[in-house]
């Protein structure tokens, strides 16, 4: 399988601290990755680059084979890259159909890049794509602040998903879910694959992660200490890892 | 259970519970006086509405994008002063127009600029802007208020029809336009996005500064537009006008179910607001109590308007959480 991301010898500086060193990483396509570390591991900085929201000090990244530089989250999200974050990528007082086209509405009667909003079309391929990835919801008018933390996560997937997105960062998706809410958004990551999705999944909590992944990444003090597929690792090996660095 | 939950949700909505109350205030004045509703008393009080109206949907959409304007009050005077003056040094009445609505929209640009580029709380920015506009002011009347030039177009803009004056048209058209801008375009979803969390409506690629400058420039601009018409319909620039007027529209923002913290509000509900505030004056007077009761009727009217609204929002949040639970 070819690799959709590539990243070489990445560095990142915050201040003087030296947040990410050297980092390289290789990300198969359709796979689900772990990114898995302790707090202040540089997880954080790694996807902020990756999804744009931070420029590398030194280093290159390569997607689809193609050097790229992204100068903000947009362009990421332009070539398929989506980050999710943990609670701030929704807008809590806003319906689940605006907040699926939030940035990218449907619109008609454009002035340049304003326009009227195509509301019926919007609200209809919000239910659609909030039922390719498997969420049943009442109505794309519901306010978000009325779902629960896993539906939430998977709005954003399928927000995600009918964005033609093809790689999906999520920071910590399963933070703060219940055991039965975590599992749902596994469900949702697990469903990606068969759909074309490299999913990134951040965590510091390798039982939620290891049953899905297909290779797992683990950081500590800004540098990559283990790098390997599931069949070459163990849970226990793991642990031991992420305990002792 | 669902027509039963689109009742509900209808309920909720806090323009909804404005407008109700708007309705409870109208028929009890309605019932102390019953002049209170006569043509005249409408005339009266829709005849100065509209300015008000007009300064309230600024406002609105801007606390709706997460920030504030204490300026609008000065702005509200400071801009027909300028016009007059302009007019009094013989620059044409219309350039004079455009020029002093410029110098609300520089106003709204350097409260928003301020606020943005340094990183200060918005409520501080404006309340220097406050003091440093109202002062121009002054220093604009050169030290006697100056009089009306009668060749500035006022007719167009502050009419007397039957019933209603021109202006009353303006405000409609304004809150038209803006309504459909809010509640129908893409830039509405983003203000509603900035304000209601700007992080994560920078995170989906929506350049949040500019969102915000656009609502800090439109408030400046309607402030002023209010202004001049004000100064259109007295046919006097005072320097006094406006005073506290900034904090009468948060007023009749919040009691129209606008969101102190950003993200929540209509159009519909900041013009209801102000609607409100006027005729609960009027009938104030109307029902012979002492007009020194109307701030105390209108403190009790914004603290009951958020703490419903607060209620509301609770309730809403734990449906979310009683599902969670589920």
């Amino acid at each position: 399988m070819e690799d959709i991301i590539v990243c070489e010898g990445l560095n990142k500086y915050y201040s003087g601290v030296h947040a990410l060193k050297d980092l390289s990483l290789k990300i198969k396509k359709d796979s689900v990755v772990g990114l898995i570390g302790d707090n202040g591991a540089g997880k954080s900085t790694l996807i902020k680059i990756l999804s744009g929201a931070h420029q590398p000090d030194s280093g290159h990244i390569y997607f689809e084979g193609n050097k790229v530089k992204f100068k903000s989250t947009k362009e990421a999200m332009n070539l398929g890259i989506e980050t999710i974050y943990q609670y701030s990528a929704l807008i809590p007082e806003m319906s689940i159909a605006r907040n699926i086209f939030i940035g990218r509405e449907q619109t008609q009667y454009n002035v340049g890049s304003f326009g009227l909003m195509k509301t019926k079309t919007m609200q209809d391929d919000a239910m659609k794509a909030l039922t390719d990835v498997e969420l049943h919801l009442r109505s794309p008018d519901t306010p978000v602040n009325q779902l629960s933390g896993g539906e939430r996560q998977g709005v954003v997937i399928a927000r995600a998903m009918y964005f033609k997105s093809k790689v999906l960062i999520l920071d910590e998706p399963t933070n703060h879910l219940s055991v039965k809410e975590t599992n749902k958004v596994l469900k949702f990551v697990e469903g990606l694959k068969s759909q074309g999705v490299t999913s990134i999944f951040i965590t510091h909590n390798l039982s939620h992660v290891y049953p899905i992944a297909d290779h797992l990444c683990v950081m500590a003090r800004g540098e990559k200490i283990a790098d390997m597929e599931k069949k070459d690792t163990t849970i226990d090996h793991l642990t031991d890892l992420l305990v002792n660095g | 259970m669902s027509k039963n939950f689109s009742l509900r949700s209808l309920l909720v909505r806090p323009e909804v519970a404005t407008f109700l109350m708007f309705l409870a205030i109208m028929i009890g004045f309605y019932i102390a006086n019953e002049r209170f509703l006569d043509a005249r008393n409408i005339r009266i009080v829709m005849g100065i509405t509209p300015e008000y109206i007009i300064v309230a949907i600024g406002i609105a959409i801007l606390m709706i994008s997460g920030e504030f304007d204490l300026s609008v009050g000065s702005v509200f005077a400071l801009v027909p002063m300028t016009i007059v003056q302009m007019v009094h040094q013989g620059i044409p009445p219309w350039f004079a127009i455009f020029l002093g609505l410029m110098i609300g929209i520089i106003v709204g640009f350097v409260n928003g600029f301020i606020t943005l580029r340094f990183g200060i709380p918005s409520f501080i920015a404006t309340l220097g802007m406050l003091y440093i506009a109202r002062s121009l002011t002054t220093v604009a009347t050169a030290g006697f208020p100056p009089p009306f030039p009668h060749i500035l177009p006022n007719e167009l803009f502050v009419y007397q029809f039957e019933l209603f004056r021109a202006s009353l048209y303006w405000a409609l058209l304004v809150a038209v336009v803006l309504g459909v801008m809010l509640h129908r375009s893409n830039v509405g979803n983003w203000i509603y996005a900035t304000g209601g969390d700007q992080n994560a409506a920078s995170s989906m690629g929506i350049k949040t500064g500019n969102v915000k400058m656009f609502c800090f420039i439109l408030c400046g601009f309607l402030a002023g537009f209010a202004g001049m018409i004000q100064t259109f319909r007295l046919e006097a620039p005072l320097p006094s006008q406006g005073y506290l007027l900034e904090l009468e529209s948060i007023a009749a923002a919040v009691i129209g179910g606008v969101s102190l913290f950003g993200g929540i509000g209509t159009v519909f509900g900041a013009v209801i607001g102000a609607i409100l505030i006027r005729f609960l004056e009027s009938g104030i007077i109307m029902a012979r109590i002492d007009a020194e009761w109307f701030r105390a009727g209108l403190g009790s009217l914004i603290i009951i308007a958020v703490v419903f609204n607060t209620y509301i929002s609770r309730r809403a949040t734990r449906i979310g959480q009683n599902k969670a639970e589920d």
